[in-house]
């Protein structure tokens, strides 16, 4: 250790202000932190004493992260295996996955280091770690099959629009990783609009998800046929829990995201309000539309009603299919962009699961809805807290009286 | 010579740099998203403007002491609209296929903001050949702006970059065959408004660095 302390103090001097290189500080401080911790103290307060910095914090995310890379790597393998009829054993499949996630991972970590140095250093502040987090998370909702130079710019509008313009990490209104998700799925349709499958297969290799609503969903009057209709993929229950079915890199095991989540909230990093709240809101919102199609098919509604298989699907389906629950556990639970009070956590997260349903479900044109659903409620989480707080202030004042 | 002294370059350079109408002052939004599909459409839709703010700044000025304040808003709607038709009748005679790409949003120029704000800020206040170079200013202020954020959206959005002529439009440049062959993509989102939206954000944010200018918080 006392080599590498050498190298940095050394590399240090080069760096200090007066000197040539001075430019070049917030480099050095971010590589200096990660090995090191900073011998800087807070001049002003809060002073608050806590094992949890926001490296540790972020750190901790990634970790939950990890098993959603490893199984999102197995699947990309095991789907080829299965498009082109050959066996290669779990490893295989993994390594052969892998081939496809650390490209991604790389172009994407690239453009965010591009962007994140490049306004530390215009702006003259530290490098600051939350990028690493977004970076993590923007490979995790893209398809495999996703070109790389597209990642890239994708994740520079990410970072630059999501986060940089609104000065920096802490301070920005939309998740950027979802930002990014979001710039790609309008920028670049033809591959990420969601209707077609994901995976790494033989060329015209392809068919509908889950979610994809055919041309006709009148001839489908129930959800599991008009999951049944993707004959080229088995979309039962126990297969989408389990995540074998193709769909963005590291959505679709809902077991592991599950974990992720515990560990998340076990470490007071995730908050399980805005979890449980988006979920009931997603349950909530599915069962009224189940409702809604049965008193269609009875014809009591049949002349203003929507005879739409969408609405039948049930509020199981709604949680496994898709990325409802990758997104409500590590993009909703985002703590700056989310709701800041418990109650507004509340009220945020049920409503992210009210618009995923009903983007899903009403809107022809969006096979998935999670991602614009958070993105407008992180627009709507500041007004929700303001209105929470407001109505604190009221309750106390009229005790008071 | 009263058209070149410092006073003079002020008033013109002023709205194409410091105090651009669409980036600073932001006016004339809703035509800068609608016409900056393509270059040649924002570079046509610029002559209009020219016209229309220069003549009208003109006009107005000169008969700016027999106008009673209490109808004013009036007077200068119909010189205005009056301009406008003018601009329109031309194009449809002259460069029809143009006229009918950019439809309504020549007559719109009777509502962009710019004209009616320039002649009510300083036509009204100011001699003709002051008004004059307001008019010429403001309006290649609004011009660049727009022409730079078509430029970009067609050339990331559909791929080409287009003159305007008699016809359709001649094709300057267009990215070639083996660009998608290779799997380049046209950003389909530029085509969009929210696509001219983002361009224009980030114009604005670049001139204003440049410009110099802080906005209070």
């Amino acid at each position: 250790m006392n080599f590498l302390r050498k190298i940095f103090e050394e590399t240090g001097k080069l760096v200090e202000k007066g000197k040539p290189l001075s430019w070049a500080y917030p480099v050095w401080e971010a590589a200096d932190t990660i090995f090191f911790s900073t011998n800087k103290q807070t001049s002003k307060g809060p002073h608050i004493r806590d094992n949890m910095d926001i490296k540790r914090t972020m750190f901790f995310v990634v970790i939950a992260l990890i098993p959603c890379y490893i199984f999102g790597a197995y699947n990309i393998g095991y789907l080829n295996a299965l498009a082109m009829e050959i066996e290669r054993g779990i490893v295989g499949n993994t390594i052969f996955g892998f081939t496809y996630v650390i490209p991604i991972l790389i172009a994407t970590f690239v453009a965010g280091a591009i962007c994140e140095l490049t306004f530390a250093i215009i702006r003259k502040h530290e490098v600051n770690e939350g990028f690493l987090v977004s970076c993590a998370l923007i490979p995790l909702t893209m398809p495999p099959d996703v070109p790389l130079w597209q990642v890239f710019i994708g994740t520079s509008f990410g970072i630059i629009i999501g986060k940089e313009i609104f000065g920096g990490v802490g301070t920005n209104i939309f998740n950027p990783a979802l930002t990014s998700r979001a710039f790609m799925y309008f920028a670049f349709p033809t591959k990420i609009s969601g209707d077609k499958v994901w995976a790494v297969g033989p060329d015209g290799y392809s068919g509908a998800t889950a979610l994809a609503i055919p041309a006709n969903p009148v001839e489908y009057d129930t959800a599991s046929n008009l999951f049944a209709a993707n004959t080229q993929f088995d979309y039962s229950t126990v297969n989408m829990f389990w995540g074998l079915i193709p769909g963005s890199i590291g959505e679709t095991n809902k077991l592991l995201i599950l974990l992720g989540a515990l560990f998340l909230i076990y470490c007071g990093i995730a908050s399980w309000r805005i979890m449980v709240s988006s979920v009931l809101g997603l349950v909530f919102t599915s069962l009224l539309f189940n409702l809604l199609n049965y008193l269609t098919v009875d014809g009591i509604l049949q002349a203003g009603g929507f005879p739409n298989a969408m609405l039948t699907i049930t509020p199981l389906q709604h949680i496994l299919v898709g990325s409802f629950f990758f997104g409500t556990v590590f993009m909703a639970t985002e703590p700056v962009t989310s709701s800041h009070t418990n109650t507004g956590r509340w009220i945020y997260g049920f409503l992210i699961g009210v618009l995923t349903v009903i983007i899903r479900s009403i809107n022809p044109a969006y096979p998935e809805g999670v991602f614009l659903a958070i993105l407008i409620m992180n627009m709507f989480a500041p007004l929700i807290d303001y209105y929470v707080v407001q109505a604190n202030i009221k309750m106390r004042l009229a005790r008071n009286v | 010579m009263e058209l070149f002294n410092s006073e003079s370059k002020k008033i013109v350079s002023d709205p194409i740099n410091v105090n651009n109408p669409i980036s600073l002052q932001v006016l004339g939004i809703c035509s800068a998203l609608a016409v900056t599909i393509r270059l040649d459409q924002a570079i046509i839709m610029t002559l209009a403007v020219v016209f229309v703010l220069c003549s009208s700044n003109v006009i107005l000025s000169l008969i700016r002491n027999y106008i009673p304040a209490r109808v004013r808003i009036v007077i200068m709607l119909s010189v205005i609209a009056s301009l406008v038709s003018v601009v329109d009748e031309l194009l449809k005679a002259y460069l029809y296929d143009m006229s009918k790409q950019l439809s309504v949003f020549v007559g719109l120029i009777i509502t962009n903001c710019i004209i009616m704000g320039r002649a009510e800020a300083f036509a009204l206040k100011h001699g003709p050949s002051k008004a004059f170079l307001d008019g010429l200013g403001n309006s290649m202020g609004y011009g660049l702006i727009i022409i730079v954020v078509s430029f970009f959206r067609e050339l990331f959005g559909a791929g080409t970059i287009t003159l305007p002529d008699g016809g359709a439009g001649y094709v300057l440049w267009s990215i070639p065959e083996s660009w998608y062959a290779a799997g380049y993509e046209n950003i389909g989102l530029l085509v969009l408004s929210p696509g001219a939206f983002i361009i224009l954000g980030l114009v604005i944010w670049i001139q204003r660095e440049f410009a110099g200018v802080e906005e209070d918080a």
